[in-house]
């Protein structure tokens, strides 16, 4: 990786400001996951989701898809937050701490997860260790909703129906009989 | 930009978010983690869209948050009624399935 923006570097296209935003968001970013998985504290939790969350759609911003960010802002942090703070105070009992997870437990899950890293992250350096990606535009939206309501369509209407279900489903599960 | 900084970006957060759903034993945590997880998954799925120049990506990460969307509302569904029919959402203690 370091070898590659070396390298990058020295073509002189990198782009600096693009980058150091770049890495200034997933720092953030990386920082409310791991705080978010690990806090004691279920609203705090809720509340480092919100960051990560907001990081992603700046990401999206990066990457040119305004769209995608701004629906993420609408459903993620506007809807699916909130949805959560409603469910931790419904289950009020545990408003506190979260019962601490056996060491053992947690021992297993951190080393799921750097083998997993490792894995992936091989993976990824091995494959596109050199692949640039260059945004000179922001996607235009009407392309996305030409190609949403034309190319997919069939998916649209089966993401429609399935909203639709989950919604019915829902409050079916959850209403007091 | 070269594309792997976001691919690893995705990569990390996916490793967080499985660590969550692993070690986490309150049930909203665990949906959290989840979420944590369609999210690294929409920056690659974004990435690659911008790659090769192409709406699919965007599309298609629309419909994984309209699909994250529908999870979180009946997750947390069920996750009520478990905390009403038990007084806990401890996921450790869900084991009346187990033979």
């Amino acid at each position: 990786m370091t070898g590659a923006l070396a390298a990058a570097a020295a073509d002189g296209d990198l782009l600096v400001a693009q980058n150091v935003f770049f890495v200034a968001i997933a720092a953030v970013m990386v920082f409310s996951a791991f705080r978010c998985v690990t806090t004691r504290n279920v609203v705090h939790a809720a509340l480092w989701l919100v960051l990560v969350l907001a990081g992603a759609a700046a990401q999206f911003i990066l990457l040119g898809s305004e769209f995608v960010a701004v629906t993420q802002v609408l459903v993620y942090v506007g809807a699916i937050v909130v949805l959560f703070l409603f469910g931790i105070m419904l289950t009020r009992a545990s408003m506190g701490d979260d019962e601490t997870a056996s060491g053992e437990k947690r021992v297993m899950a951190a080393v799921v997860a750097v083998l997993l890293g490792l894995v992936t992250g091989g993976a990824l350096i091995e494959s596109f260790s050199d692949t640039r990606l260059v945004i000179n535009e922001p996607q235009p939206t009407s392309l996305v909703s030409d190609a949403i309501f034309s190319q997919y369509i069939i998916a649209f209407e089966a993401v429609s129906v399935l909203l639709l279900a989950a919604l019915i489903g829902a409050i079916v599960v959850a209403r007091k009989d | 930009m070269l594309l792997n900084q976001f691919l690893l970006l995705g990569a990390v957060l996916f490793c967080i978010g499985v660590y969550g759903v692993l070690a986490r034993r309150n049930g909203v945590l665990v949906l959290m983690s989840v979420e944590i997880i369609l999210n690294s998954v929409n920056i690659n799925l974004v990435a690659f869209g911008a790659l090769n120049d192409d709406v699919g990506g965007a599309v298609f990460a629309l419909f994984v948050i309209a699909v994250a969307a529908a999870e979180v509302g009946i997750g947390l569904a069920i996750v009520l009624l478990m905390y009403r029919n038990r007084r806990s959402i401890d996921l450790s203690e869900a084991d009346m399935l187990k033979g």
